[in-house]
C-alpha cells in the first residue's frame, strides 16, 4: 500500500475518532442536564462524512442537516466553538442563537445545518450554481437523510442541478429511519440512489460503514462535478447508534428484527477501521493510542471551554436580525 | 422626464443594476425567453445571457432555496415569483431559511436576495392569484418589505432592494404594470424606511401602500372639492416602517386612515394601527380607520370582486364616515 494512502487511513481514523468522542461528550452534557434542548447524534455514521469530506478542497461548500455534528468535525470546524454553541454559550459559533441544529461555520464552507428536513438541499444547489456562475471550480456537497429524499426540495433540486450541470454531490445518509418510521415501509424502492435515474444523473450505492468505499465514490463524484459534468447522487447505507435525538430510546427499531441494532453495531466504522489499521500494520497500536490521547486532550479542552464559557447577555437576542 | 409603464420601470431597474454589478442575476418562471409574465424582464436574456437570466422549472421551493444559497456565497439573486400567492408554495425557504439564516448563524452570513412578486386583486383571477401577501412576510423578522406605488418608486425601491445586504420582498401591484407614468430620466435608489408625503393636507391623514397611494391621491382630489384637506403618505416600506412620518402627520390632522390591500384581520392596516396606537392616542379625534380587504377569499366574478376590494371609493367612504 502506498504511503500516502496509509497516511490517509490514519487521518480518517483521527477524524472519525474525534467525531465519536465529541458526540459522546454531547450525550454526557444531555444526561447531566448541562444542555438545553436536544441534539441529534451522528454516532455510527462517521464513515460517511469522513469519506465524503476527504474528497473536498478547502474552499468547497457543504450543506448540513439537523444531524450535522459529524459534517462539521469532518471539515475541521473548531470543536470548542461547536461545543460552546451546543451549550448555548456566547463563545459558540452563533453566539448561542443556533444551538446543535443550526451550527454554521462559513469559514469552513458550511452553509448551515438545518432544522427543516430537506431544506438545505436547494441551498447547497444554489451554492453550486454560484460556484459555476463565478467560475471558481468549487463544488457543493449536500448531506441529507433518507427522510429528506421524500421531500419536494430533493426532487426539485436534483432536477435543476441535472438540467444545468451544476457542480453538486447529493449524499443520502440512509440510516433507515425517519424518526420512528421505517423507510422501507414508506418507500417502494430498495435503493434510494435509483431515484437518480429519474433525473438523468448517476446514482451510486455504497456501504456507509466503510470509509474507504465512501471516499472512493465521493472522489469520483467530486471529479465529475469539477469536470462540469453535473451532479451525482450517492446513497450511503448506514445506521445511527442512538435514537432520532438524545431523548429518544428508539425502541421502534426492534419491531422487525430484535437484533437489528446489535447487528449494525458489529460493523462499527470506527472500530473496524482501527482494527484494519493495526492488522495491516499501517500504524501500530501504540501509535493509534497516541492519536487517541491527543484527541482526548483536545476534547477535554473543548468540554472545559464550553462549560466555563458565559451565557450570552439577553441583549444578544436582538442582534444579527438585519445586516 | 419620460413616460413609461410600471413594468418597464421594473425592467429598467433590473437592467441598470445588472449592468452595474456583475453579481446580480435574475431567476424565476418565464423571466427569460418571454421576458416575464408581466413583461418586467423583456430583453434581459438577450443582453445578459442564460446564466444571468434563468428560466426555471415550476419549482418554487427549489429556486427560491437556490437563491438563498447564491446569496450566502456572494451573488445578489433577484427571484421573480409570478404571483405573491406562490409565496406559500415556498414559505419555508422564505421564512425559515432566508429570513433566519443570518440570525441562526450569529451574523456570520448576509443574505442579499430580492423576491419580486405582484400583489393585488381586480383581474378576476380568483382566490389563488389575487392575494396580497405583505402581512405574512412582514410578520416574521428577517425580511424587509417594500411596496412601491408609482413607476418611479418601483424603479428606485428595486434598486435599493438589490443593493441591500438583507432579504427583501418587493411587492409590485399587478393592476399598475401596464399603466403609464412620468418618470425621471435618471432614478436613484430610494432609501428604505423613509415615507413620502405625496400630498399635504390638514384635516385627515391617509397612510397608504402600493397602488392605494394613487387611489388615495385621487380620493384627496375629490375631497378637496368638498373642502376637505387630506394628507397622503406613501409608506414605501413596511419593514422598516417610518412610524414617525405617520405620527407627525396625525399630530397635525387628528385623524388617520391606513389603506392597504392585505386582509383586514392581522393585516398591514391593523398591524400599523396597533403599532402606533400608543404614540397617537391623545392626538386622535376619531378611531383609526382601516381600508383593507375583508376576511373573505378573493372571489372570481367582477360583481363580487370589485365591491369588496380597497378602492378610491372605499377610501372616500371611510373619510366621510370619520368626518361625520
Amino acid at each position: 500500500m502506498k504511503s500516502n494512502i496509509k497516511k490517509q487511513l490514519v487521518n480518517f481514523y483521527e477524524t472519525m475518532y474525534r467525531m465519536r468522542r465529541f458526540e459522546e461528550e454531547i450525550f454526557e452534557f444531555y444526561k447531566k442536564g448541562m444542555m438545553a434542548g436536544l441534539a441529534h447524534l451522528y454516532m455510527g455514521e462517521e464513515a460517511v462524512a469522513t469519506g465524503v469530506c476527504a474528497a473536498l478542497k478547502e474552499d468547497d461548500y457543504l450543506g448540513s442537516t439537523h444531524r450535522g455534528h459529524g459534517h462539521l468535525v469532518a471539515r475541521g470546524a473548531d470543536i470548542k466553538k461547536m461545543m460552546a454553541e451546543i451549550l448555548g454559550k456566547e463563545t459558540g459559533y452563533s453566539k448561542g442563537k443556533g444551538g446543535s441544529m443550526h451550527i454554521m461555520a462559513l469559514d469552513k464552507g458550511i452553509l448551515g445545518a438545518n432544522g427543516i428536513v430537506g431544506a438545505g438541499i436547494p441551498i447547497a444547489t444554489g451554492a453550486a450554481y454560484s460556484a459555476k456562475y463565478r467560475g471558481t471550480n468549487q463544488v457543493a456537497i449536500s448531506f441529507f437523510g433518507d427522510g429528506a429524499s421524500n421531500e419536494g426540495t430533493f426532487h426539485e433540486s436534483l432536477n435543476m442541478a441535472s438540467a444545468w450541470k451544476l457542480p453538486v454531490i447529493y449524499v443520502i445518509e440512509n440510516n433507515l429511519y425517519g424518526i420512528s418510521v421505517d423507510t422501507r415501509d414508506v418507500t417502494n424502492v430498495t435503493d434510494l440512489a435509483d431515484r437518480a435515474h429519474g433525473y438523468g444523473i448517476p446514482g451510486v450505492v455504497v456501504d456507509g460503514m466503510d470509509v474507504v468505499a465512501v471516499y472512493e465514490v465521493a472522489k469520483e463524484a467530486v471529479a465529475r462535478a469539477r469536470r462540469g459534468e453535473g451532479p451525482t447522487l450517492l446513497e450511503c447505507k448506514t445506521y445511527r447508534w442512538q435514537g432520532h435525538h438524545v431523548g429518544d430510546p428508539a425502541n421502534y427499531r426492534s419491531r422487525k428484527n430484535p437484533n437489528e441494532k446489535a447487528e449494525w453495531m458489529k460493523r462499527d466504522p470506527v472500530v473496524i477501521l482501527k482494527e484494519k489499521i493495526i492488522k495491516d500494520e499501517i500504524a501500530s497500536e501504540a501509535e493509534i493510542i497516541k492519536i487517541e490521547n491527543e484527541i482526548e486532550k483536545e476534547i477535554q479542552e473543548a468540554v472545559k471551554f464550553a462549560a466555563e464559557s458565559p451565557y450570552p447577555d439577553v441583549s444578544e437576542a436582538f442582534t444579527d436580525i438585519f445586516a | 422626464m419620460k413616460e413609461i409603464t410600471y413594468a418597464q420601470a421594473v425592467c429598467e431597474a433590473l437592467d441598470e443594476e445588472m449592468e452595474r454589478d456583475p453579481n446580480v442575476l435574475i431567476l424565476g418562471e418565464d423571466v427569460g425567453f418571454i421576458g416575464g409574465n408581466f413583461k418586467t424582464s423583456v430583453g434581459l436574456l438577450g443582453k445578459y445571457g442564460d446564466l444571468r437570466v434563468k428560466d426555471t422549472p415550476i419549482s418554487e421551493q427549489g429556486f427560491v432555496g437556490m437563491a438563498v444559497g447564491m446569496a450566502i456565497t456572494g451573488l445578489r439573486p433577484v427571484v421573480e415569483l409570478m404571483f405573491s400567492d406562490f409565496l406559500l408554495v415556498c414559505a419555508d425557504q422564505v421564512i425559515n431559511q432566508a429570513a433566519k439564516i443570518r440570525y441562526m448563524s450569529g451574523g456570520q452570513v448576509t443574505v442579499p436576495m430580492v423576491i419580486r412578486t405582484p400583489i393585488g386583486a381586480g383581474r378576476s383571477s380568483a382566490a389563488q392569484h389575487s392575494q396580497s401577501m405583505q402581512a405574512l412576510v412582514a410578520h416574521f423578522p428577517g425580511f424587509k418589505v417594500a411596496m412601491p406605488s408609482t413607476a418611479q418608486e418601483a424603479k428606485g425601491l428595486l434598486k435599493t432592494a438589490i443593493r441591500d445586504n438583507n432579504p427583501v420582498l418587493l411587492l409590485e401591484h399587478k393592476m399598475e404594470y401596464n399603466k403609464k407614468f412620468m418618470i425621471d430620466d435618471v432614478v436613484e435608489p430610494i432609501p428604505f424606511g423613509k415615507a413620502n408625503i405625496v400630498r399635504k393636507g390638514t384635516d385627515i391623514t391617509i397612510a397608504a401602500t402600493s397602488a392605494l397611494v394613487m387611489r388615495s391621491q385621487e380620493a384627496a382630489e375629490e375631497l378637496e372639492k368638498e373642502g376637505i384637506s387630506a394628507e397622503v403618505i406613501d409608506l414605501r416600506t413596511i419593514v422598516p416602517l417610518d412610524k414617525d412620518a405617520i405620527i407627525d402627520s396625525v399630530k397635525k390632522t387628528g385623524k388617520l386612515i391606513i389603506a392597504d390591500d392585505s386582509h383586514d384581520f392581522c393585516g398591514i392596516a391593523s398591524g400599523i394601527s396597533s403599532e402606533i396606537a400608543d404614540d397617537v392616542f391623545y392626538y386622535l379625534d376619531a378611531p383609526i380607520g382601516r381600508v383593507s380587504t375583508p376576511n373573505v377569499p378573493l372571489p372570481f366574478s367582477p360583481s363580487l370582486e370589485f365591491p369588496i376590494i380597497p378602492s378610491k371609493d372605499k377610501i372616500l367612504e371611510k373619510v366621510r364616515e370619520m368626518l361625520k
